[in-house]
């Protein structure tokens, strides 16, 4: 069986630092998978890799079986291969309304139209209203993205990601930067992703992870450390050396 | 996702349209009043719709979508030599074909210095713009077979509009033919700049990695954009050949092009009618100033800019636009 999502045999070195070291991971239909690692881990590497913002030395990136390796950020989105940013890039002075209308408008492939508006279109209008909805964020569907909170502009660039119905979702640090208080917002969010996305999220909120993910991949130093259930990976002996350093044999976290 | 969403909690339509018409009877109301109110002048109001039209296509690639330029008066002289040369040495007179001419020659243009342009980012992007303005000028200089050379290309005499409507000496033909086409290209942009595709542009300068996430292609977006640019800077060149039947080495200056972006800065970047305002207000006021002090007018023409800048950098038209912004809020 050919999996959704695969990653095989990656390699990236800068200079003599092979921060992506025979990488090889696959993802099924409705997976949620957390990549974590500590700090150095490779893991901004490891996405840029698999989005193609950089080349790899060998090693290939799969979707559906189809290799992907040499397309562009761009076609590799049209692929089905969707990411979502760890800092929100959004456009300032645009609304949450018009940042999904324009996401659908680009998956409909209408986004070049010179004539007409989104609003005039009602099953546009319609669906970006049921993202927002989804989010929360109906309320704030004409306030531009300057003047609301981090928190939404966080939704937001999940509202994004789900507007140009990935197969494959990559979620760069999706709470990173909201305040604790506000982390549910996220979590109900990613709830609500649809059962048979594939989504790969990169974090290190643990709470968030383990309460999110079904499988855990562990990256330290550029290669992958464990690959399994998250209940096994808190026990797992290199995950706490390399995670946790002299912490791991201290009190339970 | 889920499925059942009550359609009420969709907003109703932007009624933008209504404000479109308003800013259309304005430029009409402006346009009778230049008429009647300045009719010794009509020749300056005529070299001000050729500019406007230089500054609104000025402000689709720099205002709408954040490229840096200082050649954009390429765009606008090969739309005026297309038309001139087409009228002195082929024979084609037909003032409204001459239009036509003039866009495609501006396209041309725009598709040239789009390619060009957007290969550089920030500082690169604005010498490789003045060396583009450089490269055309030069190019219409050597080329003075067609062109005429730094004597400028002459004997331009357009038919009546229509067969209908001659140019006369006071220049009242060429003003209305003109405020025609200004009208014409202006709800033309409105409609462009309010379009899925408008919006895209808008992102591509808020966040072109945002709009490369989300799979659309930046380059073939601004290059499309810069085509359409040239189609209307095409269509002031040629209406400023039709107009003054000359065309001179200068509409393809760099002096020309940093003086459309003073004027689109004047007014108020990303915006239509910023782009319509600063070019009044700059060539009323170097129209003004000069007359009043012949010695010291760039001077003066300099210190007002510095002022709008630095007190007003969203320019009159933004500026205006805010302060009101804010009156309405408050008053709610």
């Amino acid at each position: 069986m050919t999996a959704l999502f695969e990653v095989d045999h990656l390699q990236k070195a800068f200079g003599g630092l092979n921060v992506t070291r025979d990488v090889s991971l696959a993802l099924g239909k409705g997976d949620r998978v957390a990549l974590i690692g500590p700090n150095g881990a490779g893991k901004t590497t490891f996405v840029n890799l698999v989005t193609g913002h950089l080349r790899p030395d060998s090693g290939q990136v799969l979707m559906g079986g189809e290799d992907i390796s040499r397309f562009n950020p761009m076609r590799r989105v049209r692929a089905g291969l969707v990411r979502s940013f760890q800092v929100t890039r959004l456009f300032a002075e645009m609304t949450p309304e018009e940042h999904v209308a324009l996401a659908i408008l680009q998956r409909q492939g209408k986004s070049g139209r010179m004539a007409g508006s989104f609003q005039a279109m009602p099953d546009v209008m319609r669906e970006t209203y049921e993202i927002l909805e989804t989010l929360n964020l109906t309320a704030l569907g004409r306030v531009p993205v300057s003047e609301i909170a981090y928190g939404q502009q966080r939704l937001l660039e999940i509202a994004l990601a789900l507007a140009l119905r990935p197969k494959v979702l990559l979620l760069d640090e999706p709470a990173a930067g909201v305040p604790h208080s506000d982390t549910f917002l996220i979590e109900n969010a990613l709830a609500q992703l649809p059962a048979d996305l594939a989504v790969l999220m990169i974090d290190h909120d643990m709470d968030l992870v383990f309460r999110f993910a079904k499988r855990v991949i562990v990256l330290a130093a550029g290669e992958i450390i464990f690959d399994g259930l998250p209940v096994d990976a808190t026990n797992d002996v290199r995950v706490r050396e390399a995670y946790l350093g002299g912490y791991a044999n201290g009190s339970a976290a | 996702m889920s499925a059942g969403v009550s359609v009420t909690a969709m907003p109703a339509q932007n009624r933008g349209w209504q404000r479109d018409l308003i800013g259309i009877a304005v430029i009409l109301i402006a346009a009778m009043a230049g008429y009647f109110l300045f009719p010794d002048n009509l020749a300056l109001l005529t070299r001000m719709i050729a500019i406007m039209l230089l500054v609104l296509s000025l402000d689709l690639v720099t205002g709408y979508c954040g490229v840096a330029t200082l050649g954009h008066a390429a765009l606008f002289g090969s739309g005026a030599y297309a038309a001139g040369i087409a009228a002195a040495h082929f024979g084609i007179t037909e003032p409204i074909t001459m239009i036509a001419i003039g866009a495609v020659g501006g396209a041309l243009a725009g598709l040239i210095s789009g390619i060009v342009i957007l290969r550089g980012h920030g500082l690169a992007q604005l010498v490789l713009s003045i060396a583009i303005i450089h490269l055309f000028h030069e190019a219409a200089n050597k080329a003075s077979q067609y062109t005429g050379g730094s004597d400028g290309l002459s004997g331009i005499s357009p038919d009546p509009i229509l067969g209908v409507f001659e140019f006369d000496l006071w220049g009242r033909t060429a003003y209305v033919f003109g405020i025609v086409l200004l009208l014409l290209v202006f709800i033309l942009l409105r409609i462009l700049v309010r379009s899925p595709f408008g919006m895209l542009c808008r992102g591509i300068r808020q966040d072109p990695i945002r709009v490369s996430a989300m799979g659309a292609s930046v380059k073939l977006t601004l290059i499309k954009m810069y085509v359409i640019s040239g189609l209307v800077a095409g269509v002031g060149g040629a209406f400023n050949a039709v107009s003054t039947q000359v065309v001179g080495l200068d509409s393809l200056s760099f002096t020309n092009s940093a003086e459309a972006l003073v004027m689109l800065v004047l007014g108020g970047v990303g915006s239509l009618y910023g782009a319509l305002i600063g070019t009044i207000a700059f060539v009323w006021i170097e129209d003004l100033v000069s007359a009043a002090n012949p010695f010291h007018w760039l001077t003066i023409v300099g210190a007002l800019l510095i002022a709008v800048v630095l007190f007003a950098p969203k320019g009159l038209y933004g500026t205006a636009a805010t302060l009101v912004e804010r009156y309405r809020r408050g008053g709610k």
